[in-house]
């Protein structure tokens, strides 16, 4: 019985200490590939198509993803491709003519004849509306990123599987956002 | 100020220079406007992952010395719920251990993703405290073991063969995990936690029902996805069988008073073996010498099930989806509502580019399915094995693998505990201690 028991702490001791070595080996190998920096998620706007599914995909319901505005950008039209539906009647900002579906596009007189927008961002649902207007008919300084305030950080970004256009990358937490205009595109 | 004006100046021309689209010049601006700068809200500091460990230690350090010194169920369960609310609620979620073996297996597989600090010891240090101590990472520092404990409300006893069937599963789902991560393809952990949902109070309608049942199953089987899917669990299982020490039901001599037995919500305790089912050990040996030559045939029989469906495995891949589904409906490059047939023309990706991608993914997903084929082959084989290892026991204890060193058992435990007045006359339980 005893002799048994002893080869059965054996066999137990044995498994443990080769457990441990397999942990401490993976941990080593591993350690070969520990970067400096985390990961964040972040829309890359030269990739992204604007098709929409950031305002329905995100695990937030409002979605993390706002627009932005890149102002260096911006021309500050009075007739403003991502403000005012394409092919509307009367030239005025009542509702029915503006691109966004929650109003979350500001607009401000500046001087004549130029026009700042600005993203209320509580509004924005990050549906590219406005995104896609500017690029097809403006400079392409609206554009969507993923507001780090907002963002949880998932192991996995929903929104990433299911971009067609894979704009959705991880970006060093040191450099979190890809902003128009002030990176080298 | 004029400076700074001349400088805005300059650097307008340079990003005029530097973007192609820009269809409309800047205006310049007579009435003094300034640009408003583009809101950048900083992402959680880097350190603040650090004090996520820290806490993770301390929880560790703190529920080992509940399990093995204070011995207190009760201590246990609030420990339980701070993860709840701190990793749970506070934290969403994210990072955990369930889910780091995946960011190792991307980190491994991939050239540009690298896995972070934090990120390992997350994954590493609840492993080696189960080696010395057993899973003292499932009775508390865990936000989903957590959350699951809190609803066991009538659990019923489950049949060994079933629970013998469905405890390979989470080995199965750990290899598959491993595969997808490995290939870039999708962390399917993390996409199908059921409990992650309602840590954030919002999820898809699919993910809130699997929750919800989830949930409402753990009522009667306590702790489902700890038992039957969980795949960190699956690991922890493996090296807290062969652990140092192990949470010890009673604080004395166990007098087989059978209490613990019933107190445990999840079958995880081994009774004292009946002489019935003593065998004479030249049977044992052979059942266990030739279940054990037949683990090569298991291994080759699942490897080449299992990789010769790669390709169904492989469709998970966006790049192999589109691919599949342009070359059988070729036809699909006119659908002007599938986004992503109309993305993938309107990038500049040529057919072959896409067909060459995908096909790198499927040798991925063929070589990767040969290992997860003979992995699960193995899990199979041994589970059948430790079906004819006898053991014989004594005393009631803790089946080690299955064991989260929850503390309900010690609790339940009577042996050094004041009698009840009823038998106070009866010194038998003091004595034992």
């Amino acid at each position: 019985m005893s002799k048994e028991l002893t080869r059965r702490e054996f066999i137990k001791v044995c498994a443990r200490a080769s457990l441990g070595l397999a942990l401490t080996g993976l941990a080593g190998y591993a350690i070969t590939r520990i970067g400096t920096d985390q990961w964040v998620w972040q829309i890359d706007p030269y990739k992204c198509t604007s098709c929409g599914r950031c305002a329905t995909h995100c695990v937030q319901n409002p979605s993390a993803v706002k627009c932005v505005h890149a102002y260096p950008l911006c021309g500050y039209c009075d007739l403003c491709g991502g403000y005012l539906k394409p092919g509307h009647l009367d030239r005025n900002t009542a509702a029915e003519n503006q691109l966004c579906p929650t109003a979350a596009l500001e607009r401000r007189y500046i001087e004549e004849p130029y026009y700042e927008y600005k993203i209320i961002e509580e509004l924005c649902i990050g549906c590219a509306r406005c995104v896609e207007g500017c690029a097809a008919f403006g400079n392409g300084s609206l554009h969507l990123q993923i507001r780090h305030n907002l963002c949880h950080n998932c192991n996995q970004c929903a929104i990433a599987r299911v971009c067609p256009s894979n704009a959705i990358i991880r970006v060093p937490l040191s450099e979190p956002y890809i902003i128009k205009g002030s990176h080298e595109g | 100020m004029l400076l700074a004006l001349l400088l805005m100046l300059v650097f307008g021309f340079f990003d005029q220079a530097s973007s192609q689209q820009q269809r409309f010049p800047k205006p310049d601006f007579e009435t003094g406007y300034v640009l408003p700068d583009t809101s950048t809200p900083e992402p959680r500091s880097a350190a603040m992952e650090y004090v996520d460990l820290l806490v993770l230690l301390l929880v560790l350090g703190f529920t080992t010395w509940l399990v093995f010194r204070k011995r207190s169920r009760r201590y246990i369960l609030w420990t339980s719920v701070f993860t709840l609310i701190y990793f749970g609620f506070y934290r969403q979620g994210c990072i955990c251990s369930i889910g780091a073996v995946q960011n190792l297996a991307l980190a491994i597989f991939s050239n540009t993703y690298t896995i972070s600090i934090t990120v390992l010891a997350f994954l590493i240090v609840p492993l080696i405290v189960s080696l010395f101590a057993g899973r003292i990472f499932c009775a508390s520092a865990c936000p989903l073991g957590a959350i699951q404990d809190l609803v066991v409300f009538k659990p019923i006893k489950i049949a060994p063969w079933l629970q013998k069937t469905l405890g390979m599963f989470p080995f199965i789902y750990l290899g598959l995990a491993i595969l997808f991560a490995a290939t870039g393809t999708d962390f399917i952990i993390c996409r199908y936690d059921p409990y992650v949902g309602i840590f954030r109070m919002s999820a898809e309608f699919h993910m809130v029902m699997l929750g919800a049942g989830f949930l409402l199953l753990g009522a009667f089987v306590a702790r489902p996805y700890c038992r039957f899917v969980c795949p960190y669990g699956a690991l922890l299982s493996i090296t807290s069988r062969f652990s140092g020490h192990h949470l010890s039901i009673t604080p004395g001599e166990c007098i087989n008073c059978k209490l613990c037995s019933d107190s445990c919500p999840f079958d995880a305790i081994d009774k004292p073996t009946e002489d019935n089912e003593i065998r004479p050990n030249s049977r044992n040996s052979g059942n266990f010498i030739i279940y054990a030559l037949l683990i090569p045939v298991f291994v080759f029989a699942t490897a080449w099930a299992v990789s010769s469906s790669h390709s169904y495995l492989a469709k998970a891949h966006p790049d192999v989806y589109l691919a599949n589904l342009l070359i059988a409906n070729p036809a699909m490059i006119n659908d002007t509502e599938s986004l992503d047939v109309q993305t993938f023309l309107a990038s500049g990706r040529t057919m072959d580019q896409l067909v060459e991608d995908a096909s790198a993914v499927q040798l991925k997903f063929k070589r990767g399915s040969w290992f997860l084929g003979g992995f699960i082959g193995l899990v199979i084989a041994i589970t059948l094995l430790n079906q004819v290892i006898f053991r014989r026991r004594t005393v009631y204890e803790a089946n080690r693998s299955a064991c989260f060193s929850c503390g309900r058992c010690m609790d339940y435990c009577p042996v050094g505990k004041p009698a009840h007045p009823w038998f106070a006359d009866n010194p038998v339980m003091e004595n034992k201690l």
